[in-house]
C-alpha cells in the first residue's frame, strides 16, 4: 500500500471541506473495497479522510412512511434492523445474499454504492483496463470474461470499452425499491434517485456514478411502498455462499385482491455495469395473473440486446431463467431463495 | 486468447510521505500506546506492533477470515481496516477470551474449549480467527439452525477441511448456552 495521509472529521461539512481541499483524497468508512484496492495498487489516494465519526448512524421513520437509512449504517445493521426486516425485506435479503458476516459488519450503507467492480483485469494491474487507465485497453473483451456484463455495454465505437459489472446485492434490492440517495456536497445537498446513481460505461467507464467531486452520500432513503409480502431476492453464484452473482434477481409484486399483478418491479443483478432494470418487461405484468409463459416473455424482453462474449454468454439463457424463477416464487409469497437450504431450528 | 498489455505506463504522483503518529489501541481491556503510520492495518498492529501473534495473516483481502477479530463484540476482518481507525474501541483477540489462569484448561473460554473437545481443526492456522468468529457469531444471536451457523461461519476457511466439526463446536457450545443470556 502506498503512503497517504490520514484525518478524522466530527461533521459532514467539515469532511465536505476536507476531501476539496485535499488532492487525490477519498473518504474512508468501513473501508472493506478501498484498502483492498489499495492493497492491489488499483487506488491509490494521498490521503484519507475517516468519516465514521460523522453523526450518519441512523435508521429513522420517515413521515410519509418510508425509512432513512444513514450513510454509516453498517450493512449487517441495517439488514438486521426491525423496521427493515418488517417493511424492506427484500433489502434485507440482498443485503445478507452478499459478502461474509465479518464484511458485512464493517462495510456501510452508504460505502456499498461506491463498490468498485470485481472484474479481474480491473484488479490485475498488469493487463488492461479502461476503467482502471482510461485508452489503455479491456482486458476482459479477449479474456476470461466469465463474470461480465451481458447488457449496457455499448460505447460510441464498433467494440464496448468496458464489460465490468456492478458487484452489489444491496443496490439491486435499492434498485427494485426505487431508493433515493442523498448527498451532501461543496454545492449544497441534493438526492439522486438510484436509477441515476450508477451509470453505464459508454466512453467514460472509469466513473462508477454520477456523484460529483468532493460530494459525500449522507443517506439512503426508502419510499414507503414496502412490497414486503410477494418478494425475492435470487442470487446464482458459483458457490452457495459468499461468492459474488453471476445473474441475481430483485422482485418485488403488488397484488391486486383477484391476485393479479398491480405493479411489478424486476431488477438483476450481476449482468451490467448498473442494476438492471426495463419497464416494458415490467409492464407486460400489470394486470395480470401468475403464467409461466408470461413470465417467459417478460424474461425475453429484459434481456432484449444481451450480448455475450464468450464465456459469459450462458449468462444470457441463466438470467432469463433465474428471472421467470424468481417470479415464481415472489408471486407464491411463500418460499423465498435460501429456503431449500434450510433446516429445522435445532438451537 | 490474446491478453492485451497497456499502451503506456501510467505516470502518478509520487506517494507522500507522511510520518507515524501516537495510537493508542485497546487490545483485551488494555491499553497499548502505539507509533504508527496512517496504513498499518489493524491485523500488523495486533501482530507487529502489539506482538499479538495469536491473530492470523491469510489473505490479507477479507477473503479467508484467518484474521478475524472482535470490535465493541461484532467480528469483522482486520486486515481491510486501519489500526488508526480504532482508536477508542474496544478490540478483543483470541488472546483475550480466556479467563484466569492461561495454564488452567477451565479457564478457556467455552468456545476454545468446544474446538478442542470436536478436533475442530487440523493445522490450527485458521483457529483463532474461526473462534472469533464464532464468538461473534453468537453475540450476534441470528443462527437458529444448524445450516444458519455454516452459512454465518462462510466468511471463514479451513483448508485442511475441518468444517463438520467447527460446526459440531459451535452447535455445542450454542445449545449450552441460555437463548436469552
Amino acid at each position: 500500500m502506498n503512503s497517504f495521509s490520514y484525518s478524522r472529521p466530527d461533521d459532514v461539512n467539515a469532511a465536505v471541506g476536507e476531501i476539496s481541499e485535499q488532492t487525490q483524497a477519498k473518504f474512508i468508512a468501513g473501508g472493506t473495497n478501498l484498502l483492498d484496492l489499495m492493497k492491489e495498487n488499483v487506488e491509490h489516494p494521498q490521503h484519507l479522510v475517516d468519516i465514521n465519526h460523522l453523526p450518519l448512524g441512523f435508521i429513522d421513520e420517515l413521515p410519509e412512511g418510508g425509512l432513512r437509512l444513514g450513510a454509516l449504517v453498517t450493512n449487517a445493521d441495517t439488514a438486521y434492523h426491525e423496521l427493515v426486516q418488517k417493511n424492506y425485506p427484500l433489502l434485507s435479503m440482498a443485503i445478507l445474499a452478499g459478502a461474509s458476516p465479518q464484511l458485512r459488519n464493517m462495510a456501510t450503507n452508504g460505502g456499498n454504492l461506491f463498490q468498485r467492480t470485481r472484474c479481474y483485469y480491473f484488479y490485475d494491474t498488469a493487463t488492461a483496463c479502461n476503467k482502471r487507465e482510461p485508452g489503455s485497453g479491456c482486458g476482459a473483451l479477449t479474456g476470461y470474461n466469465r463474470i461480465h456484463a451481458i447488457l449496457g455495454t455499448a460505447s460510441s465505437g464498433n467494440t464496448p470499452q468496458c464489460i465490468a459489472t456492478h458487484p452489489s446485492d444491496m443496490c439491486v434490492a435499492l434498485r427494485a425499491l426505487d431508493a433515493v440517495v442523498r448527498v451532501s456536497g461543496p454545492n449544497g445537498d441534493r438526492t439522486i434517485p438510484i436509477a441515476d446513481f450508477h451509470r453505464l460505461p459508454g466512453d467514460e467507464p472509469e466513473r462508477d456514478n454520477t456523484i460529483e467531486p468532493g460530494e459525500l452520500v449522507t443517506a439512503i432513503d426508502l419510499p414507503a411502498e414496502h412490497f414486503n409480502t410477494h418478494y425475492t431476492y435470487l442470487k446464482l453464484r458459483d458457490r452457495a455462499s459468499y461468492a459474488f452473482a453471476l445473474v441475481s434477481v430483485a422482485v418485488a409484486l403488488r397484488l391486486d385482491e383477484g391476485g393479479q399483478i398491480a405493479e411489478a418491479r424486476i431488477a438483476l443483478g450481476g449482468v451490467a455495469h448498473k442494476p438492471w432494470r426495463n419497464p416494458a418487461a415490467e409492464a407486460l405484468l400489470t394486470g395480470k395473473a401468475a403464467d409461466t409463459t408470461l413470465f417467459r416473455q417478460v424474461a425475453e424482453q429484459l434481456l432484449d440486446g444481451a450480448q455475450g462474449y464468450g464465456n459469459n454468454t450462458f449468462k444470457i439463457e441463466l438470467a432469463k431463467r433465474a428471472i421467470v424463477r424468481a417470479l415464481d416464487m415472489a408471486y407464491a409469497g411463500s418460499t423465498q431463495a435460501g429456503d431449500a437450504y434450510k433446516q429445522e431450528d435445532i438451537l | 486468447m490474446q491478453t492485451t498489455l497497456p499502451k503506456q505506463p501510467v505516470t502518478r504522483p509520487a506517494p507522500r510521505l507522511v510520518p507515524t503518529q501516537p495510537v493508542t489501541l485497546t487490545i483485551n481491556g488494555t491499553p497499548h500506546q502505539l507509533q504508527l503510520a496512517p496504513w498499518t492495518s489493524l491485523l500488523d498492529a495486533l501482530r507487529e506492533y502489539a506482538h499479538l501473534t495469536g491473530t492470523k495473516k491469510g489473505c490479507d483481502h477479507g477473503q479467508c477470515g484467518a484474521c478475524t477479530v472482535l470490535v465493541n463484540g461484532k467480528r469483522i476482518n482486520s486486515c481491510l481496516t486501519l489500526a488508526v481507525m480504532k482508536e477508542g474501541d474496544d478490540i478483543q483477540t483470541i488472546e483475550g477470551l480466556a479467563t484466569g489462569d492461561p495454564a488452567n484448561p477451565e479457564s478457556l473460554h467455552p468456545m476454545q474449549r468446544a474446538f478442542i473437545e470436536h478436533d475442530a481443526y487440523q493445522c490450527g492456522y485458521c483457529t483463532p480467527g474461526q473462534i472469533c468468529s464464532a464468538v461473534g457469531l453468537m453475540n450476534e444471536g441470528h443462527a437458529k439452525s444448524r445450516s444458519d451457523i455454516q452459512e454465518l461461519m462462510s466468511g471463514n476457511i479451513c483448508r485442511c477441511g475441518a468444517y463438520p466439526h467447527i460446526t459440531d463446536a459451535i452447535q455445542e457450545v450454542m445449545q449450552q448456552t441460555p437463548k436469552n443470556a
